[in-house]
């Protein structure tokens, strides 16, 4: 106890040093939690989209790109062997000149009653209501909407979606079929894309097979390959920035492992006194252990609170143009903060354990010599 | 007692650079007095004091302390041998800037173990006995060169060591400050402590609270005798 309260006030004592480290280090710690935290957030927030997602999307494709799905196609494919359901579904984007941003518009059956009213994302509501003395948008407030030939439809907020992820609600619009064909002029023999459902589903393969087969103009999209896309991504994201910054991480890791590993004449010095005055081999490495453990724990916490605190509060404010740029990706979404415990400790044991060893190894050179240096200094 | 039997001291031995600092030493230093180790510079006085306090190792030779022989013992045993039975002046003072006086006069008990409160106690009344209670809580870079000196006085003593080793403890005294020492000397030997001082300072060597002194020169010693 005593040895650690004499490490304590030690760790003051070189103020300059062990603060350029303890700061060198907690930037790195940052940049690197900064990065999982992201990376996994997203993937997570991405997996919940997709968890209430159809097992199977059908899309039409013409000269290459997404167009609309006749609705004879249903019929079709709902006589393959191994299709529970086939149901069409109406989405799109709208693009909101107010506030500037796109909107993603979908057809909800539930309001197959309702027309004229709409339910909205959480994000529609407080962006619209930020700024320039805009109210923001509450239940039964008008929102007007430009259709397809300039005209004005204005529909009524019925109530606000909340949902565990923010990604999924954000931009969010909900509509009832009548108005969605109204403001896109969609006829009502089309829809945007089909969604399956599958009795096993290991035929998913099989029937995305048939499917093709039936209508070569389709593409059917399995939930999994979503999945992997997204998965790919976004690691591929999170390399690519990880890749960007190692130049500088490795510069600030080769600094503060100089720093660290480098003894002063001062601290051999004072190791020489210490073994002089009675101190053993081992009271030093113990010194140097908590010297070591106390700075590399104090980064590490620093560094995974402030990553924290810039990943799920300040939504990557400095990555957001590296790792968001997904179209869809609504511009001011807040993450939910997801954190992999796994991670935390991979980060752990690759920061504060190589440093702590890093730092004991030339203090166990120096703490190895004769005591009787000492009496020649 | 100590007994030093035919100690041989090599520094860089086979090397081109090969030095021999002590040259076949005997000697026998009774506990309870004061003896001071003699000689011009290069000597071999602060080698000798380094292998009496266990800081270093003779080449060939044996030391036997209070008859029990520490030459071969393992570095642990020879640093708890140096904890508990020694007490170091050293010529610069040697101690660790950037922490308060107290502190410097705790470090050598911190690896026992020992209490904080009844060790941070008996430092302060260490400090006290030698006038420097009120410097307690300065950082020792602060202090005066007699203050620092006192400082080191109270970390030698602070596990009640029976020996205390010296090593031109006047150097960087003045006259004043060198005879204030000598009477601290004269108060360890009249509650029994041994001391062995290396010095060539007359100051010292000269003075009534010296019994014995063993005169060095080009590692051997030359004369030793007591102070009549």
């Amino acid at each position: 106890m005593n040895i650690l309260d004499f490490t304590l006030s030690s760790l003051g004592r070189r103020k300059g040093k062990n603060l350029a480290l303890v700061t060198v280090y907690t930037f790195v710690i940052f940049l690197l939690a900064s990065v999982l935290f992201f990376t996994h957030s997203i993937k997570k927030e991405a997996s919940l989209i997709l968890q209430g997602a159809p097992e199977m999307t059908v899309q039409r494709l013409v000269a290459g790109r997404q167009d609309l799905i006749p609705n004879h196609y249903i019929d079709s494919i709902r006589r393959i062997r191994g299709v529970q359901s086939v149901a069409p579904r109406l989405w799109g984007y709208y693009y909101d000149a107010l506030s500037g941003t796109n909107f993603t518009l979908m057809a909800n059956p539930d309001l197959k009653d309702c027309v004229g009213e709409i339910i909205i994302g959480s994000g529609v509501s407080w962006r619209s209501g930020t700024g320039k003395g805009k109210k923001a948008i509450r239940k039964n407030d008008i929102i007007p909407f430009k259709t397809y030939d300039g005209s004005v439809l204005t529909l009524k907020v019925k109530g606000i979606l909340s949902f565990s992820s923010q990604l999924v609600t954000t931009d969010l619009i909900l509509v009832s079929e009548t108005d969605f064909r109204k403001i896109f002029a969609i006829s009502h023999d089309h829809a945007t894309d089909l969604v399956l459902k599958v009795r096993n589903a290991k035929e998913l393969a099989t029937i995305a097979a048939k499917i093709t087969q039936r209508h070569p103009d389709t593409r059917p999209i399995l939930r999994e390959e979503i999945l992997r896309t997204y998965d790919a991504v976004f690691d591929w994201r999170g390399g690519m920035i990880i890749l960007v910054l190692s130049g500088a991480i490795f510069a600030f890791i080769i600094l503060a492992w100089d720093k660290a590993t480098g003894l002063s004449g001062e601290e051999k010095r004072e190791i020489g006194i210490l073994k002089a005055i009675g101190w053993e081999t081992s009271d030093i490495l113990l010194m140097k252990f908590w010297e070591g453990a106390t700075l590399s724990l104090a980064a590490f916490f620093m560094g995974t609170f402030l990553a924290y605190l810039h990943i799920f509060l300040s939504s990557a404010i400095l990555f957001e143009p590296v790792l968001k740029g997904w179209s869809v990706i609504y511009p001011h979404f807040r993450l939910t903060p997801y954190i992999n415990a796994y991670q935390i400790a991979t980060l752990f044991f690759l920061t504060v354990i190589p440093y702590t060893v890093a730092t004991i190894v030339p203090s166990w050179r120096s703490a190895t010599v004769d005591p009787d240096s000492v009496m020649r200094m | 007692m100590i007994h030093l039997q035919d100690i041989r001291k090599v520094f860089n031995g086979g090397k081109p650079n090969e030095f021999v600092a002590i040259k076949g030493v005997t000697l026998t230093i009774d506990s309870h007095g004061a003896t001071a180790l003699k000689g011009p510079s290069g000597s071999g006085k602060t080698t000798l004091l380094s292998m009496l306090g266990c800081m270093a190792r003779p080449t060939s030779g044996r030391i036997t302390l209070n008859e029990r022989e520490i030459t071969s013992l393992p570095e642990r045993f020879l640093t708890e041998i140096r904890r508990e039975t020694f007490g170091f002046m050293f010529q610069q003072f040697n101690l660790i800037k950037g922490i308060t006086a107290l502190e410097n006069v705790m470090i050598p008990a911190y690896p026992k173990g020992e209490k904080h409160a009844a060790l941070k106690k008996r430092a302060m009344d260490l400090l006290g006995l030698l006038n420097l209670a009120d410097k307690a809580l300065s950082k020792v870079e602060w202090l005066s060169g007699g203050e620092a000196q006192r400082v080191t006085i109270a970390r030698a003593l602070i596990n009640n060591p029976p020996i205390i080793i010296a090593d031109e403890p006047t150097a960087h005294l003045d006259t004043r400050l060198s005879m204030e020492l000598i009477d601290i000397m004269r108060h360890f030997k009249k509650n029994g402590k041994t001391l062995l001082v290396a010095s060539h300072d007359p100051l010292v060597y000269e003075s009534d609270v010296i019994d014995r002194i063993v005169d060095m020169r080009d590692g051997k010693v030359v004369s030793s005798g007591d102070v009549p």
